[in-house]
């Protein structure tokens, strides 16, 4: 039950999906291409390689959602997310902190200076640390704007990481793995392979031997990340990638690390390095 | 909650008399009245209560909202454009306050 | 005067008590029927509501709901503990009497969109959106 694609696999999702549920027929459709605005083509399939030696392909969490879900991404009108990527650009040219200056004042358009920037997190620092899109965010607020830090999952800070990956949105995936960033990958998988919790699962367990099945009703997918910053319809806001990583792991009973861990950042660099090749979709829409 | 903007997409063009799908979109919470808070305090309601639209002082549409109505209200609809004029919409807030977006648009 | 509601917790005791949640719901929504229509009879053709058979999260189900004629529109959740989302009343200026939104459900229940024609008369339908629990992940 690892392979999404093929016709034969999706009987069996509908299968099991009424063993486990008891819901009749649900719709994710592994053939679906997903166009936004009728114009930008995103990649939602890409080829595995060395990095994900169990998946035989890898897959957007797009493809996993119902038909009305994808349809709310399809469309940048009616993605929700949409309103918090036009909040992050008003936050781009508004002078905030001690220095009187904005994101803009320094780093000019969004479009082109933050272009890329998505596609390349989390990353090492000058100082060979690994950060993620709000370490440099907020490094820049407290060092060079003289302004407060924003909190990782406030409204400010995912309204910016919004707007910031909107400007890769369409770009492959593509992070630093080797060299001095690579301790910090080999950490990240080690977590991705513990298992946590009472349930005694790790994120493997669920998005690499199971995805496709249906979990408490929710179809699980590869838990890509080339997608965040999401509107969740159940938060009906933004989530931010160490948001959902907790929840993940709260979810096996386990205690959980924090946003803006280091554990979190090195999961990071290891989760967005199994997108390789996936498009970019930050600002996606999930259940 | 952040500041209030309401977003309006109409096609790109039309011909006088068409009827053309307006599409609306305001961040809001629309705070039930039925969550709690950590404190296991009720949150006091607050929504969109009403939303209107007119063209060119003419009502296309008057909607009463309650609290089913999701966060971020996404309302779409159509309109007849019978000339060139002006969209007007309006959004009521039960805390008082009035939102307002108007939008000209050109018939051909 | 009783309502409905006290007569049967009153006359029935324990046992009708449990079952009350129910009871009340379906009071609210012949409430809410009742007052958009004032009890007038309605027809079952003519409405047509547009929503997922299955919603990934209650919190935002897309729906929508065209009456050709109407000039008012009533949405009810049936399952919902307010039944009422939403009223919808078209202007002179309407290009149609439709109109699409987004809605919380509270769990897998019937909506129900009732209009008024402009003849005075009633006619409604409903549909049945399954909500799943969903959720996992935080
Ligand atoms: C005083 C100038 C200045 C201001 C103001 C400023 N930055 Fe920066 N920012 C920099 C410099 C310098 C760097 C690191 C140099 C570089 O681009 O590699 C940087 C790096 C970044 C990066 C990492 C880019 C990458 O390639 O990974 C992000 C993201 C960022 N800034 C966002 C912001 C945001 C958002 C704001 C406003 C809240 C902001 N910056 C305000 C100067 C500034
Ligand atoms: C008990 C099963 C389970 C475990 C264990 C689990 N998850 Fe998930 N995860 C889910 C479910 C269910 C969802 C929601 C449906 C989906 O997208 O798969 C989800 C969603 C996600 C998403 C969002 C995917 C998207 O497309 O937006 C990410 C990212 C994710 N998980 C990462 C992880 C990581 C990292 C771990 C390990 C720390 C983990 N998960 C552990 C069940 C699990």
């Amino acid at each position: 039950m690892q392979h999404l694609k093929p016709a034969k696999s999706f009987a069996l999702t509908a299968a099991a999906l009424v063993a486990l549920t008891g819901v009749a027929m649900a719709d994710p459709d592994p053939t679906a291409e997903l166009v936004i605005d009728g114009e930008l083509h995103l990649v939602t399939r890409a080829p595995s390689d060395a990095i994900t030696p169990n998946l035989p392909e890898r897959y957007s969490g797009w493809l996993f959602r119902e038909s009305d879900t994808r349809a709310m991404q399809m469309d940048d009108f009616e993605n929700p997310a949409m309103l918090a990527a036009e909040a992050g650009a008003d936050l781009w040219t508004t002078a905030d902190g001690t220095a009187g200056q904005s994101c803009q004042d320094c780093h000019g358009d969004a479009e082109d200076s933050m272009a890329g920037v998505r596609a390349g997190m989390p990353h090492l620092n000058a100082d060979g640390v690994l950060w993620s899109m709000e370490d440099y965010v907020n490094n820049c607020r407290t060092e060079r704007m003289g302004a407060e830090a924003w909190r990782w999952s406030g409204d400010e800070m995912t309204s910016m990481t919004s707007f910031i990956s909107l400007q890769s949105r369409g770009m492959p995936v593509s992070v630093q793995i080797d060299g001095d960033a690579a301790p910090y990958w080999e950490q990240g998988r080690d977590m991705y392979y513990t298992r946590y919790g009472q349930l005694e699962l790790s994120c493997a367990s669920c998005h690499e031997e199971s995805y496709g099945l249906m979990i408490r009703a929710d179809h699980l997918s590869q838990g890509q990340i080339n997608g965040f910053p999401t509107y969740r319809l159940k938060n009906a806001g933004i989530v931010s990638i160490h948001n959902r990583f907790r929840g993940c792991i709260r979810d096996t009973r386990a205690e959980t690390f924090a946003e803006g861990s280091d554990e979190f950042r090195a999961l990071e660099l290891y989760v967005a390095s199994r997108g390789t090749g996936l498009s970019i979709e930050g600002v996606s829409v999930r259940p | 909650m952040t500041e209030v903007r309401p977003r309006i997409r109409l096609p790109r063009s039309a011909s006088a008399g068409d009827s053309i799908v307006v599409k609306t979109l305001i961040n809001h919470d629309m705070e039930s009245g039925q969550r709690r808070n950590s404190a296991g305090e009720t949150i006091p309601r607050q929504i969109i209560n009403r939303f209107t639209c007119e063209f060119g002082g003419v009502m296309v549409i008057d909607a009463a909202l309650e609290p089913a109505i999701s966060a971020n209200p996404y309302l779409e609809f159509e309109a007849v454009v019978p000339a060139s004029g002006e969209f007007v919409f309006t959004w009521y807030d039960d805390n008082g306050e009035v939102y307002t977006a108007t939008e000209a648009f050109e018939v051909s | 005067m009783l309502t409905r509601r006290d007569t049967l917790a009153i006359g029935l005791g324990a046992s009708a008590v449990a079952m009350l949640p129910a009871a009340v719901l379906a009071d609210a929504v012949d409430d809410a029927i009742a007052a958009f229509t004032g009890g007038a009879e309605m027809a079952d053709a003519g409405v047509t509501i547009t929503a997922p058979e299955i919603a990934e999260n209650g919190n935002t189900v897309p729906i929508s709901v065209d009456a050709p004629g109407a000039t008012e529109i009533t949405l009810i959740a049936t399952g919902n503990p307010t039944p009422n989302v939403g009223k919808f009343t078209f202007g002179p200026g309407a290009g149609a009497s439709m109109v699409a939104t987004r809605i919380r459900l509270g769990r897998t229940q019937d909506v129900m969109a009732i209009a008024k024609l402009a003849d005075g008369s009633y006619a409604s339908t409903r549909v049945e959106v399954k909500v799943t629990i969903g959720g996992c992940g935080g």
